[in-house]
């Protein structure tokens, strides 16, 4: 079995391109050019300079030696954090706005939910001096303000999204509705492994740079090419798909990918997609999505903005159907308190989204020789009122 | 013979209306459609509401929000128009997008139309290729014509292609845009009906998108079979309710 995409779009049976034929051409420029774009050289050595010089990359893998201690096994952590802009999203957004060059665009939509990926494409624009639309669920907006404020100063129009449930998904919905009435200029840059095919296979190839790092820095470190086990958090699922993506068809490496339960998976307030998904179709992807009996899409939860997507990649969705990765939802409170402990034993200030992935540590045992390396997708700046608000500190 | 076959072989222009099932109030589909058969309308598009309608405007848009909020789901529509065809004759599509039916059961859905005497189904996010492939043996075993869009931004290899596989009409997007995006016709429009018309394809064609009056449905139906409104006669609901659809339709007729 693979568990990269096949070519006609599908993960398994999952992935696709459920489109309407307004967006067809779009998607078709798209498709017939992204893989040979991504060949040519000069696209590879300007990509590739651009992360080292501007992102910052190679990011850290550094050795959690008093985590480690306390769970007594051995935890590396891949510092995404350290990124420019404070997370793994800049490594899709340098990519995909080259590619909007090389394909001619000059005006760039995207949709974000937190404002991780929206500041992520204002930077790239800002960078290339390109028009950039973003489109932002009205109570997003409201509290998220501070990523609001940085889209704005980087130049970037903030677009509210009024419709449906005013988050993610309909910020997503409202940047699609963009391209189809803007099918000629416009690239839209979208921010996770979802969407119609080709995005979740573009997506996950520009952060496929996190398991490339990984395997020469676990060189560097141990003498082996690869972990026991990659641990990384799942809202659409960009970060673990680059964590994974060098190692997808190696099953010696254990992939564990960490959902976010918010109050509970049994509570009505969750986004645990895996355990409370079933199969159908969102922004022209086939997936696990959370839906009504009747296939409205409802609204999931999450104390992490970043996690609170109703559906996950297609290659996730895949993952999990075949077992391939081990699937396990963490509520808030471990989150949270996963996160702080972080703070107190290594000096970090985690992502709450990374933070999941810290939390199962307390739900699973690992051997003391084993070798696990977890993505740490962002830092917490972002999370401060949150952080704050939870502790009481 | 299917009901949309039989009404493409009158020698008229059509005229087709689209509205949100549930919109505005949950019970007022059944209301609407004799209305809309009763005023002279030719064939009628039930909209199956969705939570994240990705090909359409805002009108559109805020009357799925408010069915759905008003309790329509697939099994009330079909409850709703079980009895539908004991009163209306006229050609009834239903429109919707692809995941409520994949969660009904693609082959259910389609057994549940055939029941109730629906003709046709336009989904706008169901790719030609999935359909040809996967779904076009159903559809046709349940006697169900399925309608396929094309905009100005199709190649002409594509829009034969979906010549190849149709069976009743073809539904053209006036404008690259979502519904009720744009008001009238420009020289791009023009154009484009032309180049279609210039294609003599085997189906008719059916223009949407950017009707309003009966100025643009005029313009449409000079170079095509047939026009679609949507999003203004959910305006004009949203408006006016349903007491004045004879006035809506009139407008557009004469």
């Amino acid at each position: 079995m693979s568990y990269n995409v096949n070519e006609k779009g599908y993960y398994g049976e999952f992935g696709g391109a459920f489109i309407p034929e307004m967006l067809y051409p779009n998607v078709e420029e798209l498709r017939q050019n992204y893989l040979k774009v991504m060949a040519e050289p000069e696209f590879q050595k300007e990509f590739n300079q651009l992360l080292k010089d501007y992102v910052g990359r190679p990011s850290p893998l550094y050795f959690a030696k008093r985590l480690s201690e306390k769970y007594n096994t051995k935890i590396y952590l891949k510092r995404e954090d350290l990124n420019h802009t404070g997370a793994h999203k800049i490594n899709n957004t340098i990519g995909q706005i080259l590619m909007a060059k090389r394909l001619g665009k000059n005006r760039i939509i995207a949709e974000t939910g937190a404002g991780q990926h929206g500041v992520a494409t204002a930077t790239v624009c800002a960078l290339m001096g390109l028009e950039c639309i973003v489109y932002m669920g009205e109570i997003d907006i409201a509290r998220q303000a501070p990523n609001v404020a940085r889209m704005k100063m980087l130049g970037a129009t903030v677009v509210p999204a009024t419709s449906g449930s005013k988050t993610l998904k309909d910020a997503t919905n409202e940047a699609i509705r963009d391209w189809i009435n803007n099918p000629v200029d416009t690239h839209y840059i979208i921010g996770s492994v979802v969407g119609p095919h080709p995005y979740p296979d573009m997506v996950a190839r520009f952060q496929a740079i996190v398991s490339e790092e990984i395997q020469w820095q676990l060189q560097e470190h141990e003498g082996i090419t690869k972990p026991d086990y990659v641990v990384a958090c799942v809202g659409g699922g960009s970060n673990a798909a680059g964590a994974y993506y060098h190692f997808l068809e190696d099953t010696d490496v254990n992939l564990i990918a960490v959902e976010a339960a918010g109050l509970g998976v049994d509570s009505g307030e969750s986004a645990a997609t895996s355990v409370l998904g079933r199969e159908g179709i969102i922004h022209g992807s086939k997936t696990l999505l959370m839906q009504t009996n009747d296939g409205q899409i409802t609204e999931p939860y999450s104390i992490s903005a970043g996690l609170d997507y109703p559906g996950v990649g297609p290659m996730h969705a895949h993952l999990y159907k075949s077992g391939r990765a081990e699937f396990i939802s963490i509520t808030d409170d471990d989150a949270m308190t996963a996160g702080l402990e972080l703070c107190k034993l290594e000096g970090i200030i985690p992502a709450i989204e990374s933070s999941h992935a810290l939390a199962i540590f307390e739900k699973k045992q690992f051997q003391p020789n084993d070798i696990l390396v977890v993505s740490l997708s962002g830092r917490g700046d972002k999370d401060l009122e949150t952080y704050i608000n939870h502790f009481k500190l | 013979m299917n009901r949309i076959n039989q009404k493409l072989q009158e020698d008229k222009k059509l005229l087709s209306i689209y509205f949100t099932a549930g919109y505005p109030n949950i019970d007022d589909t059944v209301n609407i459609i004799q209305n809309l058969e009763n005023n002279g309308v030719d064939m009628i598009e039930i909209g199956l509401p969705f939570s994240d309608p990705l090909a359409d405007g805002p009108t559109i848009q805020a009357s799925s929000t408010q069915a759905l909020k008003n309790g329509m789901t697939t099994e009330v529509l079909f409850n709703q128009l079980k009895d539908i065809r004991k009163s209306v004759n006229i050609p009834l599509i239903i429109m919707g997008y692809f995941n409520p039916m994949l969660q009904y059961g693609v082959e259910a859905f389609c057994a549940k139309c055939q029941e109730i005497g629906i003709d046709g189904l336009i989904i706008p996010d169901l790719p030609v290729d999935v359909y040809h492939e996967d779904y076009k043996a159903t559809f046709e075993k349940y006697g169900l014509i399925n309608v396929f869009l094309i905009t100005p931004q199709t190649s002409d290899e594509r829009i034969r292609y979906i010549d190849s596989i149709s069976n009743g009409f073809i539904y053209m997007v006036s404008s690259a845009s979502t519904t009720g995006a744009k008001a009238g016709f420009g020289n791009e429009q023009t154009n484009y009906f032309e180049r279609i018309a210039n294609m003599n394809l085997k189906n008719p064609q059916i223009v949407g998108f950017g009707i309003s009056n009966n100025e643009t449905f005029k313009q449409a139906t000079k170079y095509a079979k047939g026009a679609i409104i949507g999003s203004a006669f959910v305006k004009h609901v949203t408006n006016e309710g349903t007491n004045t659809i004879d006035d809506f339709v009139n407008r557009i007729l004469t």
